[in-house]
């Protein structure tokens, strides 16, 4: 790093925060407004939350002489996505006590609580503490919470994975004190020594750190969209070792064509023993050269890109001091999840549950929240939340099975998956009312685009085909729509960039179909496409190969052609 | 120069006469003219004669009063100024520095006190009505009269002026008329008490009802906008205040006072005279099955139509015993007059708590009723008094008020309150109130701006203490100030958020801490706040530091109250006891007010 270049203002910010203390508990206790300064905002992503305010209700407060109605989004570190029923009576109860009494379930398979006053953010982070999780580094220029395949049939391979994913969320957190100080009250240690943080540094990461570990035949983390992936390689049915992958992330800036979505490049395999130090060693190369002058290029898919995927390998061999093995050969053959009961093979049942847009809530139909509050006071398995924004009720014996059966039944949970295709294989990040990046809105009105587009879907006969179809309200991906088979991106209020093409398990990016099109034509202009798909498919042609065949778009190959080749 | 109204029917150079003597004289110097006047007015030529001659006599009259709005105050002040023209020698002696043993030393014991909520006494009077209540002291030889004020829809109506009534013969002074119970509406009752105590007390020359009660008999009284005059003051703005998922509803309502000649200081209080919701009146005259055109006449304000004296002279919901005893003489209700009975006393109580008139005339309808009759039950609808909520240095001509609509369901029927609704409903801007200022002496800012302020308003209790601190931030004061705010939601119910901001940031406020009672699975509130900052607030109050409380009195001014001793108690190192005296030593120095309703 001897080249002086201008940082990004993100930089010099961190380095003066004390390892990320900066005045957030002095922000935090004053108590005549809801909000934290700018500078505070980005220091408490690190701490797993952020600043946000209640949309629909801006316009008009300032008459009424109010400020807006900041409130904290809080996500929680949930490795693999795997909770105990303790922990989530603990987050159900957190989020009627302090949050708007929702649950998100996040595409990084964890927990979100969203309208969190100020003055609740500490009750809320200490009642999470108490049942064991933290929140440490779900946002932030840090390694976020570590996604795993939820993989219900083969209970030894997820565990292993499960217990990787774990492993290198624990090996790559931060090591200040600065989030035990400010939300868990603990006294501050005084010593001689300057603390040094081990990986990090002063600077933490550039940009945001995003890691999968993958277990074929299914891609539901999305490997591809993460910065860095550990695919497993099995042997009968024993993980031998871990493909590799980086490079990936979602990500653009609209009108920005040096800004793009890119998926990751396979560069090697590695042991089981070697994935944690893997996994440091991508991200200490990213860490060292990583753009720092501008956040926008921040990302490691952009070091890969300039680096050229050869080149990053070379730099991490040497940064391992060893070399990677050649890429062992693998199959995916879908990003989505596997809806309905399985049987693992200690003979545990595991059934999965489809939540719409994530979001657990009650509704006078399907008292959803209520259901899984009453399962979890019995349930002896555990609960694992999808990277598609679904949930597992897992380990259930077959002893208990009848108990958990009549709940389901009770709180008409039983037949969540008996939806189309369409809308089973849906994903909508949070955008309105709380998220100060959206530009139109997402969850709350993908599922009405859904319900016009299944009636061309059931004409056609294709109700129970799995189409992916992702909605988002900007370009930063959440939502990783960039992958979807029908993607929609936030453009301005009520309209929405149509992307079409993506491949079914994630392996392509789609490609700008239409610019702005208004939520309402969305129907008009997709509806000839799937009754065209329905007609003159091939036997097996997914619905992103063949909007490529049939001349809709032209298939994206590769990040850098992404804005390429539009029509 | 006091200005003569344009309208008055005098010339110019008469005007300047009447304004230069005006302006040099004193405030009983002007009792004495308009008596004076007044008396020549009738005819009574050899007044001024008659006047000296009484003054030769003259008997020690001691006016004590408790008040708490003012109007007791303002009663006493009456009193005092005929006594004087009486040729009486008057002193005023208010409740909140009195003792008994001041008593001993009057001759004749004029008493005029209000009753509080649930029967208590005015906050400034609790100490002194303590002393007399457990006294043992004699007042023999003094002669007494009591006036009590108080509210008919209350349970314990004029309680505390029977209490006392009752104790001033138990320590053996003589009544020497009868005790007057007042209602909201307290001039007439008041006025015939004061003429009969004035008829006891020998006759003399200058008539008084028409002086004391009258109104308007002063040249001054008439450019004087006033309870008997309120100013038709345009609304400026009427704001929501409550966030769009409040469960409240909160209103900002700014009037203008331009031409009004009227002024107010912080702390004082502005009387809105509101106007019956139209639902509401309709409501009462399809049950009362009378014709909204029927002609009444009203006492002090014509004949008029039905409609437009139960839209704006009249108190058309409060209910009351002495209401549903009048309606049942009526209509006859064998079933009200069972309910009425003494030995139902419980059953009665459990109907009319949260009913209105209206479920009375339907619950016992009245056959062939006249509208006369109808009107004659009510009394007159009463002005609502609102703690203002500006500084008139941060806006001239203009007065501010927060408002808390009232809406609520009693037995199967939504109800409002009436003013509020009025304010919320039927002020928009641009039309006009009727308004007049109450001063309210017992809630002041220190005159000394250097002296620190701790101020507790949860509520619409902010109201003043927005007017507090914008009036320091306008006199540039240096004092520290403290401010305890309380309501539902942080993000619904934070009044005048932006405000606060901004006066943090001048530093017109030093510190602000909020208690929210519905953010979390426990109970917040103001008192919870005091005792978490409770070395603090002792720091605060050993160095000086005034403590004001606004808002509800039922629960809040008292928990306030218990946590303010426990905070005296822990951090002063004193017995309970002890913590008390301070406190009441505090309330003597008049560095503990309250504003309480």
């Amino acid at each position: 790093m001897s080249e002086e270049k201008k940082l990004s203002a993100n930089e010099p910010l961190k380095i003066n925060s004390n390892y990320l203390r900066g005045t957030l508990a002095e922000e935090i206790a004053d108590t005549s407004n809801g909000s934290i300064c700018a500078d505070s905002q980005q220091l408490s992503k690190f701490h797993g939350m952020y600043l946000q305010d209640d949309r629909d209700v801006r316009a008009g407060r300032r008459k009424k002489k109010l400020d807006k109605a900041y409130s904290f989004l809080i996500r929680v570190r949930l490795p693999g996505g795997v909770s105990t029923p303790e922990q989530w009576l603990a987050m159900d109860r957190i989020s009627d006590e302090y949050a708007n009494g929702t649950l998100k379930i996040t595409t990084r398979q964890t927990w979100q609580l969203h309208g969190v006053i100020k003055n609740n953010l500490k009750s809320s982070i200490q009642e999470m503490n108490k049942v064991c999780m933290d929140t440490i580094a779900a946002c932030g220029d840090v390694n976020r919470n570590v996604n795993c395949n939820v993989n219900p049939d083969l209970s030894h391979v997820h565990a292993e994975a499960h217990d990787l994913s774990r492993r290198i969320s624990e090996h790559l957190l931060p090591s200040t004190r600065a989030y035990h100080e400010i939300f868990l009250d603990e006294e501050k240690v005084e010593t001689s020594e300057e603390f040094i943080e081990p990986l990090y540094g002063k600077t933490y990461l550039p940009r945001k750190f995003k890691i999968a570990v993958a277990v074929p035949p299914s891609n539901d983390v999305d490997v591809y969209a993460n910065c860095l992936s550990f695919i497993a390689i099995l042997e009968g049915e024993k993980i031998v070792g871990y493909n590799v992958s980086v490079g990936g992330g979602m990500g653009m800036t609209h009108g920005n064509e040096t800004t793009f979505p890119r998926l990751a490049d396979v560069i090697g395999f590695c042991t089981p023993e070697q994935a944690v130090d893997v996994a440091e060693k991508v991200m200490l190369v990213q860490r060292d050269f990583g753009e720092r002058g501008d956040r926008k290029w921040a990302r490691l898919k952009y070091t890969v890109e300039r680096m050229t995927a050869d080149g990053f390998l070379a730099k991490l061999n040497e940064y391992l001091g060893y070399e990677l093995e050649p890429v062992r050969e693998f199959e995916f053959t879908s990003n989505g999840d596997r809806f309905g009961w399985v049987k693992d093979d200690k003979g545990n049942n595991h059934l999965s549950l489809f939540i719409p847009g994530g979001r657990v809530l009650d509704t006078p139909a399907f008292p959803t929240k209520t259901g899984l509050r009453e399962i979890a006071k019995v349930h002896e398995g555990d609960f694992r939340m999808t990277a598609t924004q679904n949930l597992v009720i897992s380990n259930i014996s077959d002893a208990k099975l009848p108990e958990i059966k009549a709940l389901l039944e009770k709180y008409n949970l039983l037949n969540s998956h008996e939806q189309s295709g369409l809308r089973l294989n849906s994903i909508a990040c949070v955008a309105l009312p709380t998220c100060g990046l959206a530009l139109a809105e997402s969850e709350r009105y993908l599922p009405t685009v859904i319900t016009d587009l299944e009636e061309s879907i059931e004409e056609s006969g294709l109700r129970h085909d799995a189409i992916t179809i992702r909605m988002t309200g900007c370009p930063n991906g959440c939502g990783r729509p960039f992958i979807a088979e029908i993607g929609f991106v936030g453009r301005s209020p009520g309209k929405y960039n149509v992307y079409l093409g993506g491949g079914f398990h994630g392996q392509r990016l789609n490609k700008l179909y239409r610019e702005s099109v208004a939520g309402e034509d969305i129907k008009a202009l997709l509806s000839p496409i799937i009754k065209d798909y329905a007609k003159s498919r091939t036997e097996g042609e997914r619905f992103g190969d063949f909007v490529i065949r049939a001349g809709y778009v032209k298939a994206t190959t590769a990040g850098n052609n992404f804005h390429a080749n539009i029509s | 120069m006091i200005e003569i109204p344009t309208f008055a029917p005098l010339d110019d150079a008469q005007k300047n006469h009447l304004s230069g003597l005006l302006s040099t004289v004193s405030a009983e110097q002007v009792a004495w003219i308009s008596g004076f006047l007044a008396g020549a007015q009738n005819g009574a030529l050899g007044s001024a004669a008659t006047l000296t001659a009484a003054a030769t006599a003259p008997r020690k009259i001691t006016i004590l009063y408790g008040t708490e709005s003012g109007n007791c105050e303002e009663l006493a002040d009456q009193l005092a100024k005929t006594a004087k023209k009486k040729g009486f020698k008057p002193s005023l002696l208010n409740m909140s520095d009195a003792k008994v043993a001041d008593l001993k030393k009057a001759e004749v014991l004029l008493t005029v006190v209000s009753t509080w909520g649930d029967g208590e006494p005015p906050e400034a009077a609790e100490a002194f009505y303590a002393e007399l209540m457990a006294s043992t002291e004699s007042l023999a030889g003094v002669d007494f009269a009591v006036c009590a004020l108080g509210d008919t829809s209350y349970e314990l109506f004029c309680e505390t002026g029977k209490q006392v009534d009752a104790q001033l013969e138990k320590l053996g002074a003589k009544r020497i008329v009868d005790r007057a119970d007042c209602d909201v509406d307290y001039e007439e009752t008041f006025n015939k008490w004061a003429d009969s105590v004035w008829a006891k007390l020998g006759e003399s020359a200058a008539s008084t009802a028409a002086v004391v009660g009258g109104g308007g008999a002063s040249a001054a009284s008439s450019v004087v906008f006033d309870k008997k005059n309120p100013f038709p003051a345009e609304i400026l703005d009427n704001q929501l205040l409550s966030g769009d998922n409040s469960a409240k509803e909160t209103i900002h309502l700014e009037f203008s006072l331009e031409g009004s000649g009227m002024s107010y200081e912080p702390g004082d209080v502005l009387c809105v005279v509101p106007h019956n919701a139209k639902d509401v009146v309709d409501a009462l005259l399809a049950a009362s099955g009378l014709s909204a055109s029927d002609e009444v006449e009203i006492k002090g304000a014509g004949k008029k139509s039905l409609v437009d004296a139960l839209t704006l002279d009249l108190d058309i919901t409060s209910l009351s015993r002495k209401i549903m005893t009048a309606w049942q003489v009526i209509s006859g209700s064998a079933d009200l007059e069972k309910l009425l009975g003494a030995d139902v006393k419980a059953e009665f109580k459990e109907w009319i708590d949260g009913r209105q008139i209206i479920d009375m005339i339907q619950s016992f309808p009245a056959k062939d009723l006249t509208a006369s009759q109808l009107v004659s039950i009510f009394r007159k609808l009463p002005p609502r008094l609102y703690s203002i909520a500006s500084s008139p240095k941060a806006h001239p001509d203009e007065v501010h008020l927060t408002v808390a609509a009232v809406r609520y369901d009693t037995h199967d029927k939504s109800r409002k309150g009436v003013a509020s609704t009025f304010l919320a409903d039927d002020a928009p801007k641009g039309s006009k109130v009727s308004v007049y200022i109450h001063p309210n002496k017992n809630f002041r800012l220190p005159a000394d701006g250097n002296t620190p302020l701790i101020m507790v308003g949860p509520g619409t209790g902010i109201a003043p203490f927005r007017a507090f601190v914008e009036e320091r931030a306008e006199t540039e004061a240096k004092g520290e100030s403290w401010l305890f705010f309380g309501d539902q939601c942080y993000n619904e119910d934070f009044l005048y958020q932006l405000e606060w901001q901004e006066h943090l940031k001048n530093g017109d406020l030093t510190r602000l801490d909020v208690a929210f009672s519905r953010d979390q699975p426990e109970k917040c509130y103001v008192q919870h706040k005091l005792l978490e900052n409770a070395a603090e607030i002792w720091q605060w109050l050993e160095k000086g530091a005034h403590f004001y409380v606004c808002g509800d009195a039922s629960r809040m001014a008292k928990d306030v109250n218990d946590a303010l001793i426990e905070v005296i108690s822990s951090q002063g190192g004193k017995s309970t006891e002890e913590a008390a005296e301070y406190l009441a030593a505090l309330k003597k120095d008049k560095r503990y007010q309250r504003d309480v309703y």
